[in-house]
């Protein structure tokens, strides 16, 4: 039995995302194996092959994977699938793009964004936005498994010895959707998925200007920027700094609330965080519930205030 | 063109749901239900394509129990030309829904199916995906921006690091993400018109879909709960909580 964990990377490093992966692949037991994918990954598989408990690198390296597109990710993924029992990946938006594809051509179901592992065959998912955890057993001979990366442990070992890199020559040929542009947005913050502290800010900042003031606090504290979606869907900001259900799900040592009234949908991303402040100028908000810290206060004045104080 | 939309039935995005006392699944007796909130956004981009004419027909279909048909009436109160009900149990898998899709698909052919990125039941994210593996058709998840121009598709997707937009070659499969559009309200005539629409019922095995079980259900449970914390009186004081006490700056 083997899992065939695909990675999550930038071209050129491998992201926190797929250690958090290789730690559920570890809980799942089998021997394990690590796909990279993309266009000039050499490096990448590389890192990869010094990761403890990985047997083995896969790489496929050729122009049709540039972009991750889901349709030759799909055709390339079940290529390889017949030697595997479990195939995971982090959840993110290639994975949710691609692996539905993978399920569907392989004939089998797929386990969404697992938060543990009971056994091979057993997981917990959160459903209903987290309101309610569920325990599926998978019945399908190949699994098909995306994981929630923040309830997954990034610590993993390096080993001294790496492991063997086979190339995997089959180029798939889908060419039903094509790559126009990208608009990504440029940040020399730490990423929000994995960011160790988090400042948002929600409706109550008011203006994409005023989010200055969220953005100098992070700052100062070394902090990623997130944010609510009416903050997003207002424009302050860009939809990829978006915590919640529907956005990113995010688990810090420190989360900060701005002007944020905590609805369930926003509550699903950052719930787990491990210490949680809230600054709302309502005393009955419900982010207050789950704030280990809460102040009742003006954004406007507690903003420049913290700022300077640190 | 034809589009096909998918809409789907689950608890009304404002209830805060209950587990059950015997964990055997979240409890939906007497609980507000209505129409996804992402199947909205879906039936709403493929009437604003009809009012543009770019599409000749909207046919909104819904796979799952009697009470489904509430959700398609809607849809059709929302300006969709007829409807496609397809019985089957409210926990059906979203493989067997999306066989279901390519059945109807196949005999329809449409040029575009547009359907939500994921129900905020299940939280699956999976249904439009694995629609286009079977249809062997190209994808365009998470939009938020569509434009047809001739056979083509342009979706600009909401991806984690900002915005892409690929082509597609139609017929296609497109998700919608919560910044496609703005749905509608429906009026009051015409959800009286939308009494007299077509309405048509298939089941599974007219689509010659044998829904499988891919997994099982064991149990579900509350999440574990935050208790609420303390409330600072200053800046001062949730300074040097963070810094003394959760020792987190
Ligand atoms: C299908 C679906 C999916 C969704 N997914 C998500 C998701 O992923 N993430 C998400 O965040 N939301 C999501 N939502 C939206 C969610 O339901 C809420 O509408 C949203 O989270 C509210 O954002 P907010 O707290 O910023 O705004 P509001 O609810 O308007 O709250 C603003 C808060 O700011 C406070 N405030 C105002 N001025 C000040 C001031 N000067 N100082 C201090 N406090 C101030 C107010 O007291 C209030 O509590 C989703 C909704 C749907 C239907």
């Amino acid at each position: 039995m083997t899992t065939l964990l695909i990675a999550e990377h930038n071209s050129s490093t491998l992201s926190s995302a797929t250690l958090c992966g290789l730690t559920a692949a570890q809980a799942i037991g089998n021997d394990i194996h690590v796909l990279v994918v993309g266009k000039n990954v050499e490096s990448v598989a590389d890192e990869a092959a010094s990761l403890a408990g990985v047997a083995k690198v896969l790489c496929a390296n050729a122009d049709v994977y540039e972009y991750a597109l889901a349709e030759p990710m799909g055709d390339l993924v079940v290529h390889l699938a017949a030697n595997y029992s479990h195939i995971i990946a982090p959840s993110n938006s290639e994975s949710k793009d691609f692996m539905p594809r993978v399920s569907a051509l392989l004939d089998v179901g797929q386990v969404s964004d697992i938060c543990a592992v009971l056994s091979a065959e057993q997981f917990k998912r959160p459903i209903y936005a987290g309101n309610a955890i569920a325990t599926v057993t998978a019945l399908d001979a190949t699994k098909v498994i995306t994981v929630r990366a923040s309830s997954f442990d990034k610590n993993i070992k390096q080993n001294d010895q790496k492991c063997p890199v086979e190339t995997i020559d089959f180029v798939a040929e889908s060419v039903l959707s094509s790559w126009q542009s990208d608009d990504i947005t440029e940040s020399t913050r730490p990423d929000l998925s994995s960011a160790s502290r988090i400042v948002s800010g929600g409706r109550g900042v008011g203006s994409g200007e005023n989010f200055a003031l969220v953005e100098a606090l992070a700052d100062k504290l070394g902090a990623a920027v997130g944010a609510s979606r009416a903050a997003v869907d207002a424009g302050f900001v860009s939809n990829d700094l978006q915590v919640g259900q529907t956005g990113k799900i995010v688990a810090p040592d420190l989360y900060m609330a701005f002007g944020i009234s905590g609805a369930i949908q926003h509550l699903a991303g950052m719930k787990d965080s491990k210490v949680i402040v809230a600054v709302n100028k309502d005393e009955d908000a419900p982010i207050f519930q789950v704030a280990d810290y809460g102040l009742v206060g003006d954004l406007f004045a507690v903003l420049p205030e913290m700022t300077s104080k640190l | 063109m034809k589009i096909l939309v998918g809409v789907k039935r689950v608890i009304d995005y404002n209830v805060k749901v209950r587990v059950k006392a015997d964990q055997s699944n979240v409890d939906l007796t007497n609980v507000k239900m209505a129409m996804n909130p992402f199947c909205e956004i879906a039936v709403e981009e493929a009437v604003r394509l009809k009012e543009a004419g770019v599409a000749s027909e909207v046919i909104v279909m819904s796979v799952g129990t009697t009470q489904s048909q509430e959700q398609l009436r809607n849809a059709l109160a929302l300006g969709a030309d007829r409807a496609i009900w397809v019985e089957a149990e409210s926990d059906i898998e979203p493989l067997n829904v999306a066989k279901a899709f390519a059945a109807v698909v196949e005999k329809e052919q449409p040029g575009l199916v547009i359907l939500g990125k994921q129900s905020i039941d299940s939280d699956n994210n999976q249904m439009g995906q694995m629609l286009a593996a079977l249809i062997k058709c190209p994808q365009g998840t998470f939009a938020s921006r569509l434009v047809i121009d001739g056979d083509k598709a342009l979706v600009t997707r909401e991806i984690d690091g900002g915005l892409r937009t690929v082509v597609l070659t139609l017929p296609a499969i497109v998700t919608t993400d919560l910044r496609l559009n703005e749905p509608r309200y429906a009026k009051l005539p015409d959800i009286m018109k939308a009494k007299r629409k077509p309405l048509d019922t298939l089941s599974l095995a007219d689509l010659g879909v044998t829904p499988k079980a891919h997994y099982r259900l064991d149990k579900v449970e509350a999440p574990s709960t935050r208790s609420a914390g303390i409330k600072v009186a200053s800046v001062d004081e949730l300074i040097s909580k963070l810094k003394d006490e959760a020792k987190v700056i």
